[in-house]
C-alpha cells in the first residue's frame, strides 16, 4: 500500500469526475483520506485549495492541491509509476488524451443537453449524443477497451458514461444505449463495470438516481438566463 | 518539398492562435515540417479526413497519423522530440501546467470570445468575465504558484507560456477594433510584462503575423458577427452559443483561440 495520510482527496459521493479519480487511486492501491464536500455549504478548505473554481475534486499530496480529474490522474500515473494509466507510446498518449478529451467536450454537453432539453430541443440533443455513441462504438471495434486489453486513461475518463449515463436515461426519460445500435460500446459498459476497481467503487444506484431528479427538477424550475 | 527526415507535416492557419502554438513549439525544438494553409470557411477534404470528430486546424500528420487538439499536439511533440522540452520536468509542475492550460483554453479564451462576438451590455458583462479570469492568473503570478518567474515555464518559455501567450497578442488586437481594455497594465502588470517578454522571444517574432494583417482580419470577422448578431434573437456570449452559430462566428472563435 502506498499513499496513505499524505493522500487526501475532496470529493462528492454522486461525482463521476470525483469517481474517476478515485477509480485511478484503486488501480494504484493509493491509500487515501476521502473527504465528502456538501456542495451547498463548501468547507473553508476546500475554498483554500482550490479557489478557483472552489470545485471537487481536489487532491492534496504532501498538503499540495491538484485540481480537474483529467490533470489529476495524470499526476497521479507520474507519481505511482506501477500499473499505468496512460500508454508510454508518444501517440498511443495522443489518442487517449483525445478520447479524454472528446468526453468531456463532445460527450458531456451532448448528455447534458438532452438531460434538461424539452419537445424539439430533445429530439435533436439526442440526435448529437447518438453521433457521439456511434464515434465511440467505432473506435471500440475489436477492443475490449479503449485502452486496448486492460482499461486505461479514456476508460476511465469515458467511465461516467458506462454509470451515470444509464442514470439520466431513467431520470430524464429517454433512450440512447441501444446495443442493437452501438454493439461495441453496450459491450464495453458490460465489461468496464466488471473491473473490480470500477465495480466496488460506484455510488449507490437508487440514490443517484433520486439525487439527478432533484438536480433536475431545481435546474428546469429555475428561471431561464 | 519533399517531406524532411521528421516527417511532419501541419495544417493550420495564418490567423489562429492554436496553428501558432504548434508552429512556435516546432521552431524551439529546431523541427522541419511542411505548412498546409487552410482556409476555414473553405475546409480542404484532408483535413475532414483527418479530424473527422472537430474538422479543425491545427492538425498534425506524423508518420501519416493525424493527432488533434493544440495541446494534445504539443505535448506529442514533447513526448516524441525529447530536446528542449516544453514540459517541467517535476509531476507538480506538470499538473499545474496541464491545469493552467485547461484554463486558458475552457475559461480564459471563451470568454475573451464572448467579449469579441458581443456588444453593449453583453459585451461590459463579457469583459467583465475575462478581468475575473486574467485577475487569477495575476494573483499566481504575484504571490501564488509562477510568483517571481520570468515566463511560466521558469526561465525559458514553456508549454503554458506558448498556450497563453499565442492567443493574447489578439488582446491587443481587440482593445483597438473594439475599444475595450483587456489587459490594463495597471490591473494586470505583471501578466503585462510576461505578455511583453514572450511577444520579444525571436522565435515568437517570427510566428505571430504582422499585427495590421491581425487588425484588418478582426475587423472583418467582428463586422460579420455584428450584422450576424442582429438577425439573431440569442446573444453570443456563452462558449456553447458561439460554437453552435454560425461558421463565420466558429472562424473567429477558431482564429481568436477561443474554442
Amino acid at each position: 500500500m502506498v499513499g496513505g495520510r499524505e493522500v487526501k482527496l475532496f470529493g462528492m459521493w454522486a461525482s463521476p469526475a470525483v469517481r474517476r479519480v478515485e477509480w485511478a487511486l484503486k488501480l494504484k492501491g493509493i491509500e487515501y483520506e476521502y473527504i465528502e464536500e456538501d456542495i451547498s455549504n463548501k468547507s473553508t478548505d476546500l475554498v483554500k485549495y482550490n479557489p478557483i473554481n472552489k470545485q471537487v475534486p481536489v487532491l492534496l499530496h504532501h498538503g499540495k492541491p491538484i485540481i480537474e480529474s483529467l490533470v489529476i490522474i495524470e499526476y497521479i500515473d507520474e507519481v505511482w509509476k506501477h500499473n499505468p494509466i496512460l500508454p508510454k507510446d508518444p501517440y498511443e498518449r495522443a489518442m487517449a488524451r483525445f478520447w479524454a478529451t472528446y468526453s468531456e467536450d463532445k460527450c458531456r454537453s451532448a448528455a447534458r443537453e438532452v438531460f434538461f432539453a424539452e419537445g424539439e430541443k430533445r429530439v435533436k440533443a439526442i440526435k448529437c449524443l447518438e453521433e457521439t455513441l456511434r464515434a465511440l462504438d467505432e473506435e471500440l471495434q475489436g477492443k475490449k477497451f479503449f485502452g486496448g486489453e486492460n482499461i486505461g486513461f479514456s476508460d476511465l475518463v469515458l467511465g461516467w458514461m458506462a454509470f451515470w449515463l444509464g442514470v439520466s436515461e431513467e431520470v430524464a426519460s429517454f433512450e440512447v444505449l441501444d446495443p442493437n445500435k452501438f454493439p461495441w460500446f453496450t459491450s464495453w459498459i458490460d465489461s468496464f463495470l466488471k473491473v473490480p476497481a470500477i465495480k466496488e467503487n460506484l455510488p449507490p444506484r437508487d440514490k443517484t438516481v433520486e439525487f439527478f431528479h432533484s438536480y433536475r427538477r431545481l435546474h428546469l424550475a429555475a428561471p431561464k438566463c | 518539398m519533399e517531406n524532411t527526415l521528421a516527417g511532419i507535416k501541419l495544417f493550420g492557419s495564418w490567423a489562429s492562435s492554436y496553428t501558432h502554438r504548434v508552429q512556435l513549439v516546432l521552431k524551439l525544438k529546431g523541427l522541419d515540417f511542411e505548412y498546409v494553409e487552410e482556409e476555414l470557411t473553405n475546409k480542404s477534404p484532408s483535413l475532414l479526413l483527418y479530424n473527422p470528430v472537430y474538422k479543425k486546424v491545427p492538425v498534425l500528420l506524423h508518420l501519416d497519423r493525424p493527432i488533434v487538439e493544440s495541446v494534445i499536439i504539443l505535448q506529442y511533440i514533447d513526448e516524441t522530440w525529447t530536446d528542449r522540452p516544453i514540459m517541467p520536468a517535476d509531476p507538480y509542475e506538470r499538473a499545474l501546467a496541464r491545469f493552467w492550460c485547461y484554463f486558458a483554453d475552457d475559461k480564459l479564451g471563451p470568454a475573451v470570445g464572448a467579449v469579441f462576438g458581443s456588444a453593449g451590455e453583453d459585451q461590459k458583462a463579457a469583459v467583465a468575465q475575462v478581468h475575473e479570469n486574467l485577475k487569477l492568473v495575476e494573483t499566481e503570478l504575484r504571490e501564488g504558484a509562477f510568483k517571481g518567474r520570468r515566463f511560466f515555464g521558469g526561465d525559458a518559455i514553456g508549454i503554458l507560456d506558448i498556450v497563453l501567450g499565442c492567443g493574447s497578442y489578439w488582446l491587443a488586437v481587440f482593445d483597438e477594433v473594439m475599444e475595450v481594455k483587456l489587459v490594463d497594465p495597471e490591473a494586470f502588470p505583471l501578466f503585462h510584462a510576461w505578455l511583453r517578454e514572450f511577444e520579444e522571444q525571436e522565435e515568437v517574432k517570427e510566428i505571430i503575423p504582422a499585427i495590421d494583417r491581425l487588425l484588418e482580419y478582426a475587423r472583418g470577422i467582428r463586422q460579420m458577427m455584428l450584422g450576424l448578431k442582429d438577425a439573431s434573437t440569442t446573444p453570443a456570449t456563452t462558449a456553447a452559443t458561439t460554437t453552435t452559430t454560425t461558421d463565420n462566428s466558429s472562424v473567429v472563435v477558431e482564429s481568436a483561440g477561443s474554442v
